[in-house]
């Protein structure tokens, strides 16, 4: 019950249809990383699929369709990070830092923009600061504001890790 | 007197799309919005639509309104556009609209065919102190920051966990203000899912199951008070006290249909519709036959399929006036009913597709 509210109220609880993890084998080797979608409720909406160039996010029977995912053919390029009006798109590669450390590209449009080698809040999907992360890069794929921040996170946090904010 | 082949009344996404069909099959066309400039809710949206490539999902907003502003100018040697003009009646004698430019220009026109594309206007609901400086519709909440680059206030309560409580909740947060809470009255969000999503990772708490219960301060709003809703809808627990600055109510909207009642369509009803709409055959062409309807006028819905059911009745008036032939007709209708219905297939339609059966009466002529 304290579950389905939180779920409710717009956390993600536990895997659902159109929210799903990468299948780990690959995920651990696959440099550049891969989608993780958080989608789980049927709406009418495609640009993940739209938007990706590999065609990993699979082509929708119906624009209500959760998204699935052929993870062999996601590059990590993160296009769809930046496409998704719901921001439900995020790349976590796992191969980029060594046993600890993971790279995460999260969706961002705050103020200010996060600078480059600047250490970060990183939040949980309920706005906690779970930990610090370190800016690598910043992106604007689209060039329509909407930016994608590669930072590095410790590996154990990448399914916590859903939003960073700029330190004052 | 003025005339006119096709009279769009409301410049927002449904209207601005009838025009744009109307003109470019050949139609003149005078659009009126009583607001200074085009666009409606559209030039206030600084998120990315839903839907598909078809409605310019993953764009923002406002510069969706530019491309249909694009569109309005690629035929403007056939589209007249008066802003800062409000229909304010419609005359079913003889089929007259008056029409006021800003305070004091009156004026007449017989249109041949009337688009209404009204829009909506959003609901309140009662609680103490709700009159007080401070307590927001979420619309005035959108103007004043994304139109006027004005902050509402310091900190908000929302009150509404739709996509607008939601999305507006989200652009205050972008523009720096602080968030208490949003307070909804159902055990779930009413918005997409990961609009809900995108608050909550930014720190802003939704009370579900919680209601507004009076709005604290003397000249202007310093707090309110909510408390939990039980499951048989009565009070549980104890009053919160919030502290804020503004109050946003963002509880719904309903159509704006006057210019329906007086033009004598005819009117049901439809909860699920979110209030009073015209009765419509299956292209949106009410009892009235000179007389179409489109977007959140003909019921509460997306600005996306407000845009597809303003080509469709657009299209409609083009065909009544004989600017197209039934085989370019047919082709059209059929691609934009494909559309409206893929929009509205989902779980997050069934309301509206239950809400259309109520109001559509199939054919006028049966």
């Amino acid at each position: 019950m304290e579950m389905d509210m939180l779920f409710n109220s717009g956390i993600l609880t536990e895997e659902r249809p159109g929210a799903i993890k990468p299948p780990q084998e690959l995920w651990e080797k696959k440099q550049n990383g891969l989608v993780i979608i958080e989608c789980p409720q049927r709406i009418p909406c495609n640009p993940c699929h739209t938007s990706c160039p590999t065609g990993a996010v699979m082509p929708f029977e119906d624009i209500n369709d959760t998204p699935r995912i052929d993870y062999a053919k996601c590059t990590g390029c993160a296009m769809c990070v930046a496409k998704c009006p719901g921001l439900a798109c995020f790349v976590v590669d796992l191969t980029y830092g060594g046993a600890d450390e993971a790279l995460m590209k999260l969706p961002y449009e705050m103020l200010p923009v996060p600078e480059v080698g600047a250490v970060v809040d990183c939040l949980d999907r309920t706005g906690e600061v779970v930990s610090q992360g370190k800016v690598v890069r910043v992106m604007e794929p689209w060039k329509d504001k909407t930016l994608v921040v590669h930072v590095s996170v410790p590996k154990a946090l990448v399914m916590d890790i859903r939003a960073i904010r700029v330190v004052k | 007197m003025r005339s006119t082949e096709v009279m769009v009344i409301g410049g927002g996404p449904a209207g601005l799309s009838a025009a744009v069909e109307a003109a470019s099959l050949g139609c003149q066309v005078m659009v009126v919005d009583s607001d200074l400039k085009l666009g409606g809710q559209l030039i206030k949206q600084t998120h990315k639509f839903f839907g598909s490539k078809e409605e310019h999902a993953g764009t923002r907003g406002f510069e969706i309104a530019d491309i249909l502003f694009r569109e309005l100018d690629e035929n403007k040697e056939r589209i007249q556009v008066l802003s800062n003009t409000t229909a304010v009646g419609y005359y079913k004698e003889d089929g007259v609209v008056s029409c006021v430019t800003g305070e004091d220009e009156y004026f007449r026109v017989k249109p041949q065919r009337v688009i209404m594309a009204t829009g909506a206007q959003e609901k309140m609901i009662p609680f103490p102190n709700n009159d007080l400086p401070g307590v927001y519709g979420a619309g005035a909440v959108q103007t004043l920051m994304n139109v006027y680059g004005v902050m509402p206030g310091k900190r908000v309560l929302m009150v509404g966990a739709g996509n607008i409580g939601l999305i507006v909740s989200y652009q205050m947060k972008q523009a720096g203000v602080d968030i208490a809470g949003i307070v909804e009255f159902m055990p779930h969000v009413g918005g997409y899912w990961v609009h809900a999503a995108k608050d909550r990772r930014l720190g802003i708490p939704i009370y579900l199951r919680h209601t507004i219960l009076e709005a604290l301060g003397d000249r202007f709003v310093t707090g309110a008070v909510i408390q939990e809703v039980g499951a048989k809808g009565g009070l549980v627990g104890e009053p919160k006290k919030i502290d804020c600055d503004v109050i946003c109510m963002a509880v719904g909207l309903t159509p704006t249909c006057e210019l329906l009642w007086q033009a004598g369509c005819e009117m049901t009803f439809v909860p699920e519709l979110c209030g009073y709409v015209a009765k419509r055959d299956n292209q949106m062409r009410t009892s009235i036959p000179t007389i179409w309807v489109a977007g959140d006028a003909a019921g509460i819905e997306e600005a996306s399929s407000a845009m597809v059911e303003g080509r469709v009745a657009g299209l409609n008036a083009a065909r009544s006036t004989g600017h197209l032939t039934d085989t370019e007709f047919d082709a059209r209708s059929s691609l934009y009913w494909k559309r409206l219905s893929d929009l509205r297939a989902g779980p997050v339609g069934e309301k509206i597709r239950y809400g259309i059966s109520q109001a559509c009466c199939g054919s006028w002529e049966v």
